[in-house]
């Protein structure tokens, strides 16, 4: 007889990282960060319909509170600079989608000479999510994209607790 | 007033400092000595027939062999409109801002400084308004060659499809 069967009905059993894993995808804090046209749609997944508040992520004006950086826009290279400063301010562990084809290769605007040609280039990014803009289902599909990365990860085996890798939504 | 109206009235004013008078629809315009600029925008605002009180608009053309500025001109009292241009040389072009007869010269005047790199003497406040402080060159010149790199982030993008498939070019 294990000693997991002597235990009363309410003690539930998990591994640790699961748990790790579990609290932090279920709380992703986005910054509050549109630079186009995609942020209109971060805002209609933010509303009511979409409300992706259901999955625990909810917007916040600091990048200093934030978990995750949803980049919702084209990225001119004026901007690029100041969007590296504001994900170098964010706390660990930290996660990135990028929104939209601009965020994602530059887009409709990736020959123009004062633009970033996607977010990759300065930042890891996580999650691409196509689109222009992606519809509010998109988004959504994104952020559990990302949940699912991240109860992949494996905190307690591996010396510092920082996450890499890029995977495509 | 008929915008012709407006520039023979103009040329009897001031006689050979206004260059050329050219009828083409849909925008009829005259082309105004670079000296005088000043002197015939405070006598367009200043006149009661006339009374241009807003500038609409002020732009800035790259043609190779030289640059114009044009002004966009319109009268709310009289509603009738009129469109002025001044042509300069390529290399060190140089006019006087108008920013003292229409205030709303001061930005156009700095983003036509900005993308086209001309020099308005008297400005009060002549910096890049749209690009970053330290940009290179001016890139609506016909002449621009967008830099590989700014800050470290490359400009090229290199297409998905030559990576799968290297035949394609």
């Amino acid at each position: 007889m294990s000693l997991l069967n002597t235990l009363p009905d309410y003690v539930l059993t998990t591994k640790t990282d699961e748990l790790l894993n579990w609290m932090r995808k279920s709380s992703l804090w986005y910054m509050l960060f549109g630079l186009a046209c995609c942020a209109i749609e971060l805002m209609h997944t933010g509303g009511p319909r979409a409300d992706i508040e259901r999955f625990g992520a909810t917007p916040r004006a600091s990048a200093r509170q934030s978990d995750l950086m949803i980049v919702a826009g084209t990225l001119t290279l004026k901007m690029a600079l100041r969007t590296r400063l504001l994900y170098d301010q964010m706390p660990d562990p930290k996660y990135v989608i990028a929104m939209g084809s601009c965020a994602s290769c530059g887009g409709l605007f990736q020959l123009a000479y004062s633009v970033c040609d996607g977010v990759d280039k300065i930042l890891p990014v996580d999650v691409y999510v196509p689109g222009c803009p992606p519809r509010p289902e998109a988004l959504t599909e994104g952020l559990l994209k990302l949940q699912e990365k991240i109860m992949t990860e494996r905190w307690l085996s591996r010396g510092n607790a920082s996450h890499n890798g890029v995977t495509a939504a | 007033m008929e915008a012709l109206a407006i520039y023979q009235r103009l040329a009897e004013q001031f006689g050979d400092r206004i260059l050329e008078t050219v009828s083409k629809k849909p925008d009829p315009f005259c082309v105004v000595d670079p000296a005088a600029i000043v002197e015939v925008a405070q006598y367009l605002h200043d006149d009661p027939e006339l009374a241009m009180d807003c500038l609409s608009n002020q732009s800035g053309v790259d043609y190779k062999d030289r640059i114009e500025v044009v002004y966009h001109l319109f009268s709310y009292s009289h509603r009738h409109g009129a469109v002025l241009k001044v042509k300069l040389p390529r290399e060190n072009p140089a006019v006087r801002t108008v920013e003292s007869v229409w205030k709303s010269a001061n930005w156009m005047e700095r983003e036509i400084f900005d993308l086209l790199g001309v020099t308005f003497d008297g400005h009060s406040d002549l910096r890049r308004i749209l690009l970053p402080e330290d940009w290179v060159g001016y890139p609506l010149r016909k002449d621009f060659v967008e830099p590989l790199e700014y800050h470290g982030i490359s400009t090229v993008r290199e297409s998905p499809i030559l990576r799968l498939d290297p035949k394609a070019k």
